[in-house]
């Protein structure tokens, strides 16, 4: 049975890599215990500092194709709740959840004084981390807090220093993704000394406009602000980000990972590119602490299969597999093939690689999608039809089934990620008779 | 007749006559058009007689755009409304939707068109029609669905059309033959009311008279459909409770008809069904179905078999009726049962007691009507035409619908007209001079 003990920075230690993210699940002391008993490993706390007021509406959502929230956009502040009741919370927690990880998230002014009396109040308290809000990118941020101190390095280490010069338990910097290059700043943070990074915040957003107000989304009394956008729809960047700090010799620190996380697959992905624990926000709010337990089934199940013991076991594993685009090998060649058992006839196959590729997808006997539009609309047909066009009971016809060129197919998985259907198209390897040779060899090698 | 049960009173004539597929919620039908995989040559669109671009006016829906979901339907088929409710879709799109190889359920097509055609049609309904003013005139004999589908196409041209048809209201079988609980007949005159905003001329209540109008029009569709149910050719089918499926059905929606306690339907294809659920819903205690061959044989489709089983309808296969009983009204019926070779079984005879019997033994071809069409070649009754054309014998006149297919569908009617409107449009412009 895998072992999801987790021990972030050494120090941090939780039953499992499962946080709450900093934001509304973890607002206070009686969602996070909740959230523990449903078996989360640790929360960060809703980022405290001097209570402010929030507006209403606070959050907007992009939904696909009926599935909603795929992404979703916030202008919720910090906790507006006052700091004693916060640290008294946090108190209360770690007294009845002493093997659980509790991470004050803090923003305060830019001043010295200020971060050294927040972060000696959180630890009071008994947090077992800090976590700096660098990261917030609306509202916070208009009054020089949040990502503005995250989108300017020096900034970012300056705090960060403070921070250390009182901080007794681990310093994660939380980084925004509204910079050309997250690196900048988690190279700023490592020499400030932090001990950790949390990445990423949400990123600026505009969820869409409103079609009858012209108002975008979240209303408030007839205006709307940018906000920060999180939710499945930014796991890739999230990932991109996080494989970048990871593969950064300059910024590489225990990294906790954010960003689209909705269940275990997502988290192993996360732990693969190097993250000690990953945080969750917008699955929790869409679903309830619940969706933990499946999180937790399934990916000790997955490391039962794979093998590994640990969460250490794999950790970091795909770093080495993420290379530079001149490193990959020019001499690889693979084609798609189009099962005939499993092809239920859609076409879309043919249609994406006319439209979208390469134009080595074929009906036989129709030179163009048009001629093949042309030829079936002039069909005459009765109802019913007839019995081998109906569906439910017999195979693909076999004109429905495309045949793919492979003298002209370039292997661009176009086809295959449009199929609907597991395993009909298949992308296999073809040897094209010549050793590997990336583009930095090639024109390395043409350079002498 | 005999022991009628008490006719109902109008509301619980729309609760037991309600509609049978219930319209889907707006975020439903978004999430229903998104299950679509939008094929390419779409399988569906192939399926469909007028060939609806499916996926295309599905996708509309999922994107909010109702109003271009619909044109997108009625461009294809300007019945779009009445066939969305009627169309046997397990046999037509939905059969042939990829998602039954895919072990999937297929998307609800007809249901989603109709979530676009009840919105177009609580939202201005209007098409476009061309601007300038074309050279032509056609005269539709009938205004039922293969003359709307003509007068359509031939309106979208700017041609002139007038449409004739003997019954108080236009629409034929949509108006007056089908279930209630499928298609009411306000909303088949909705779509009348669409073609006439196209600029159709509707002449009603009037029978046409070919001769004249081969001298008024430049050429002329005939919709005419079918004349009345086959005769038994059976002792006693002139007694008091003996009626037409095709008038029962045409009373019971547009006027009132009491139904016997007891009633016998001849006959299992698609309208007996329409006339025995109806018998049901309208009070019948029992209703039966006489059929001469057996339950693989019969030509309903197994979606009205379902319904009829649903009501509780009994079948009663290989049996054919013999004769009615009965000394004003009808009083019982003789069947013989029938063996493989459809000869009777002696001493089979059994008799069941009944009030009402409705022949639904097919419809009688209008062979004087269309004798009177100069030029018109029948073939076993049929109007003979170029199936791409819609052209007759007699180039100045085409045909459409059951006069030509014998009684199929709405749709295949719909699509029968549109080409034959297509193909007068052609026909005009070449014979301009």
């Amino acid at each position: 049975m895998a072992d999801l003990t987790t021990l972030f920075a050494g120090r941090i230690r939780c039953p499992n890599p499962f946080w709450l993210a900093s934001g509304p699940p973890a607002n206070c002391g009686d969602q996070v215990m909740r959230a523990f008993d449903a078996g989360w490993g640790g929360a960060v706390w809703k980022t405290l500092g001097e209570p402010i007021t929030n507006v209403s509406s606070r959050y907007s959502s992009v939904d696909l194709n009926g599935v909603r929230m795929m992404g979703l956009n916030n202008i919720e502040l910090i906790t507006d709740r006052p700091l004693d009741v916060n640290l008294r919370e946090i108190y209360e927690v770690k007294k009845r959840y002493p093997h659980h990880a509790v991470i004050a998230s803090l923003m305060v002014d830019s001043k010295r004084e200020a971060w050294h009396e927040i972060v000696r109040r959180s630890e009071d308290a008994g947090a077992d981390g800090l976590e700096l809000n660098f990261g917030c990118p609306h509202g916070m941020s208009e009054r020089g807090m949040g990502s503005a101190v995250g989108q300017v390095p020096e900034y970012c280490q300056m705090i960060t220093e403070w921070v250390k010069e009182v901080a007794k338990t681990p310093v994660l910097v939380k980084l925004t993704p509204n910079v050309t290059d997250i690196r900048h700043v988690a190279r700023a943070a490592k020499k400030g000394g932090a001990d950790g990074l949390s990445a990423i915040n949400t990123i600026n957003s505009i969820t869409g406009v409103d079609l009858d107000t012209f108002v975008p989304r979240p209303f408030v009394d007839g205006k709307s602000a940018h906000g920060g956008y999180c939710g499945p729809a930014v796991k890739p960047i999230a990932l991109h980000m996080v494989q970048q700090i990871a593969g950064d010799p300059e910024s590489s620190l225990p990294v906790s990972g954010i960003g689209g996380i909705s269940g275990w697959r997502d988290a192993a992905e996360f732990i693969l590119l190097g993250c000690q624990s990953v945080q969750l926000c917008t699955a929790p709010m869409h679903y309830g602490f619940r969706i933990v337990e499946d999180m937790i089934d399934g990916l000790s199940n997955w490391m039962d299969e794979k093998g590994f013991r640990t969460i250490d076991d794999f950790r970091g594993r795909s770093l080495p597999n993420v290379t530079e685009w001149k490193h990959l090998n020019l001499n690889y060649k693979i084609i798609a093939r189009i099962s005939h058992d499993k092809c239920i006839g859609c076409d879309l196959c043919y249609i994406a690689c006319w439209d979208g590729a390469h134009q080595c997808i074929h009906i036989e006997g129709f030179k163009t999608p048009e001629d093949l539009l042309k030829a079936s609309r002039s069909r005459i047909v009765l109802t019913p039809v007839e019995k081998h066009e109906m569906t439910g009971l017999h195979a693909t016809p076999p004109i429905r089934i495309p045949r793919v060129d492979e003298d002209e197919c370039v292997g661009c998985n176009l086809c295959w990620l449009v199929c609907p259907v597991e395993e009909c198209i298949t992308m296999e390897r073809v040897d094209s008779g010549v050793p590997s040779q990336s583009w930095e060899q090639r024109t390395g090698a043409s350079k002498c | 007749m005999r022991d009628a049960v008490p006719s109902l009173s109008k509301e619980e004539f729309a609760a037991r006559f309600a509609e049978i597929h219930p319209p889907f919620a707006h975020q439903a039908a978004a999430v229903e058009a998104s299950r679509c995989l939008f094929c390419f040559d779409a399988p569906c669109t192939i399926a469909c007689p007028t060939h609806i671009d499916v996926p295309r006016f599905i996708k509309k829906i999922a994107s909010g755009n109702l109003r271009g979901s619909a044109l997108a339907i009625l461009e294809s088929n300007v019945l779009g409304l009445s066939c969305s409710r009627v169309c046997p879709v397990d046999v037509l799109c939905e059969g042939s939707c990829v998602m039954h190889r895919y072990n999937k359920q297929p998307i609800e097509i007809g249901r989603l068109q109709r979530h676009a055609m009840d919105y177009f049609y609580s939202h201005n309904p209007s098409v476009p029609i061309a601007k300038s003013v074309a050279r032509g005139s056609v005269a539709c004999i009938g205004a039922g669905p293969a003359s709307l589908a003509c007068a359509a196409e031939l309106r979208r041209r700017g041609i002139s059309v007038t449409l004739i048809d003997k019954n108080p209201l236009a629409g034929g079988l949509n108006t007056y033959g089908i279930a209630e609980y499928k298609l009411r007949p306000a909303d088949s005159l909705k779509e009348v009311e669409l073609v006439r905003t196209m600029g159709a001329e509707f002449k009603v209540g009037v029978e046409a008279k070919p001769e004249s109008l081969e001298k008024e029009y430049d050429a002329i569709f005939l919709g005419v459909g079918l004349g009345s149910t086959h005769r038994l050719k059976i002792p006693g089918e002139d007694l008091n409770g003996v009626v037409d499926a095709i008038q029962f059905i045409a009373q019971y929606k547009t006027a009132s008809i009491r139904v016997g306690r007891r009633v016998v339907i001849i006959g299992a294809g698609n309208t007996a069904i329409d006339a025995a659920t109806a018998a049901r819903r309208l009070g019948a205690e029992e209703v039966h179905i006489l059929y001469r061959r057996g339950e693989i044989e019969m030509p309903a489709f197994d979606y009205e078999y379902e319904i009829a089983k649903l009501d509780s309808i009994e079948f009663h296969w290989n049996t054919q009726p013999v004769r009615i009983l009965g000394t004003k009204s009808v009083e019982r019926i003789e069947c013989v049962r029938m063996d493989k070779n459809l000869s009777p079984v002696a001493g089979s005879n059994f008799q069941i007691p009944c009030e009402m019997v409705i022949p639904s033994i097919g419809q009688t071809k209008l062979v004087e009507l269309l004798s009177r069409c100069h030029g018109v070649e029948l073939r076993e009754g049929r109007v003979a035409i170029n199936r791409e054309t819609g052209q007759t014998a007699n180039p100045k006149y085409f045909a459409g619908g059951d006069c030509v297919n014998g009684g199929r569908e709405v749709v295949d009617a719909v699509a029968d007209g549109k080409r034959a409107g297509t193909g007068i449009a052609k026909w005009l412009e070449a014979h301009r001079g």
